[in-house]
């Protein structure tokens, strides 16, 4: 007994230094599997008021050209207007009418909640945004965010009045994706390489790819609403060998400048995830 | 000022620098991420007991990682270079000069050569096990390599640089102090 008394007397700073490192890799390697752990709540709450601080003054520098995407997404949507369309032909008769709408309610399944970027990273490996929107507002984790331009990524953590999203320039991030005027599927990944563009693997080379195709996200997918724009082609890498392209993609949003984006809620989530847990149970 | 009140500033100052001005410079290249936080751990009073440095290490770490968003990355590196920290002063330094001469390492108190030295030797360490840290989870050998080289010398330019602008005056220890 003395002896092990001794012992830990003798070695007391290695061991010490052992049980930080244990700890601290503990914590690295339990975050990067689980996306949870209860101090990175604490810390959100912490980080999150410290960003909220340095944002209010970081926003002022880049105000014109945030308002020049809100205005293009405004301009989007007016588009989709129905007044915009007239036929010379009287008998196609175009319906706008609000109650549509209110009677469609309880069919929704995405509700886009919005919510402001406070800090933002493009140089790690990992990159990650903060949201000022948290669990008390509806955000849950395992939800898609979208900007005014295109898919920024989905959220991984939540606490009461932030969240943290995995950004596209992501490691782990996967997003289905395909090409707007074809049918080939694929994935999104990021080699870490350059923030200003992703990559679309699994593209089968039977369909016909072109510089400046749109890519969008899938309708199989439970998280992302469809037809989110992801990227367009920028490069096409035609390796005869293999029988998948690996295409090139600029990012729609654009990363560096990121400062509002909709976190959005799938509404019917829960009945899918119920119905696959059955089928996986029996 | 009195050495803790100078080092809990020095504490803030380096993780808000950090955070708020050195992660949001633009990326040129990916290898290229500029670090200097850790030089907080290299600053310590020499006279700290091992624990103490390393406690403080560990939990500079884990402040940024609470704002990158990478629990225990950063804090593990810091805690090893807290940890070989006094041996890496005892070979560089014969022990009466360091601890009772003066307060903090600089090049004042321990001569040009063997400051680069201890600077170079903890900076690459640091470097080192960060970047395996995150080799062990993506990236290949050459990603490892060409990362730790390229951010050990950048710290080092920036390192030089911010003893240039904060030249700290090597204050020498009496028996009276």
């Amino acid at each position: 007994m003395r002896n092990i008394f001794l012992f830990i007397a003798r070695y007391s700073n290695l061991l010490f230094f052992l049980l930080l490192q244990v700890l601290s890799l503990s914590m690295l390697f339990r975050y990067n599997k689980f996306h949870q752990a209860a101090y990175m709540n604490v810390a959100n709450e912490f980080t999150g008021r410290v960003f909220t601080r340095y944002n209010n003054i970081e926003t002022y520098f880049s105000l014109r050209q945030e308002n020049e995407k809100l205005r293009q997404q405004n301009a989007d949507l007016l588009n989709r207007m129905n007044t915009n369309f007239s036929a010379p032909d009287s008998s196609v008769q175009e319906v706008s009418d609000s109650l549509q709408v209110q009677g469609m309610e309880p069919y929704r399944k995405y509700l886009f909640l919005p919510a402001k970027v406070i800090s933002n990273s493009v140089s790690e490996q990992n990159n990650y945004i903060t949201l000022h929107r948290g669990s008390n507002q509806g955000v849950g984790v395992n939800m898609a965010v979208v900007g005014p331009a295109g898919v920024i990524g989905k959220v991984v953590d939540v606490s009461p009045n932030m969240s943290v999203v995995m950004s596209l320039l992501h490691r782990k991030n996967s997003v289905v994706a395909l090409l707007k005027k074809g049918s080939g599927y694929g994935e999104v990944i990021w080699d870490g390489k350059d923030p200003r563009f992703v990559n679309l693997v699994n593209i089968p080379r039977t369909v016909k790819v072109e510089k400046g195709d749109t890519v969008v996200t899938s309708p199989y997918s439970d998280i992302f609403p469809q037809g989110h724009v992801v990227g367009f082609v920028q490069e096409v890498n035609d390796e005869k060998s293999s029988s998948m392209y690996n295409i090139r993609l600029r990012t729609a949003t654009d990363f560096f400048s990121v400062q509002h984006a909709f976190v959005v809620k799938n509404l019917q989530k829960a009945e899918m995830d119920s119905l696959a847990k059955k089928i996986k149970r029996d | 000022m009195s050495d803790l009140l100078k080092n809990i500033i020095r504490f803030a100052l380096f993780v808000l620098l950090q955070v708020f001005v050195l992660a949001k410079v633009p990326p040129l290249h990916r290898f290229i991420v500029p670090y200097l936080y850790f030089l907080f751990i290299l600053w310590l009073p020499f006279k700290m007991p091992r624990p103490g440095i390393m406690l403080l290490s560990f939990l500079l770490g884990l402040s940024l990682d609470m704002f990158m968003k990478t629990p225990g990355l950063h804090a593990a590196a810091c805690t090893l270079i807290g940890y070989l920290r006094p041996f890496i002063i005892g070979i560089l330094m014969p022990k009466e000069a360091t601890e009772i001469s003066y307060a903090e390492p600089s090049i004042t108190s321990m001569g040009f050569l063997p400051y680069v030295v201890y600077i170079l030797v903890l900076t690459f360490i640091h470097h080192a096990y960060l970047v395996l840290l995150e080799w062990i989870q993506f990236g290949s050998f050459w990603y490892f390599l060409g990362k730790v080289f390229a951010t050990t010398v950048i710290s080092i330019l920036l390192i030089l640089i911010t003893e240039m602008l904060f030249q700290r005056k090597g204050r020498y220890r009496t028996n009276v102090a």
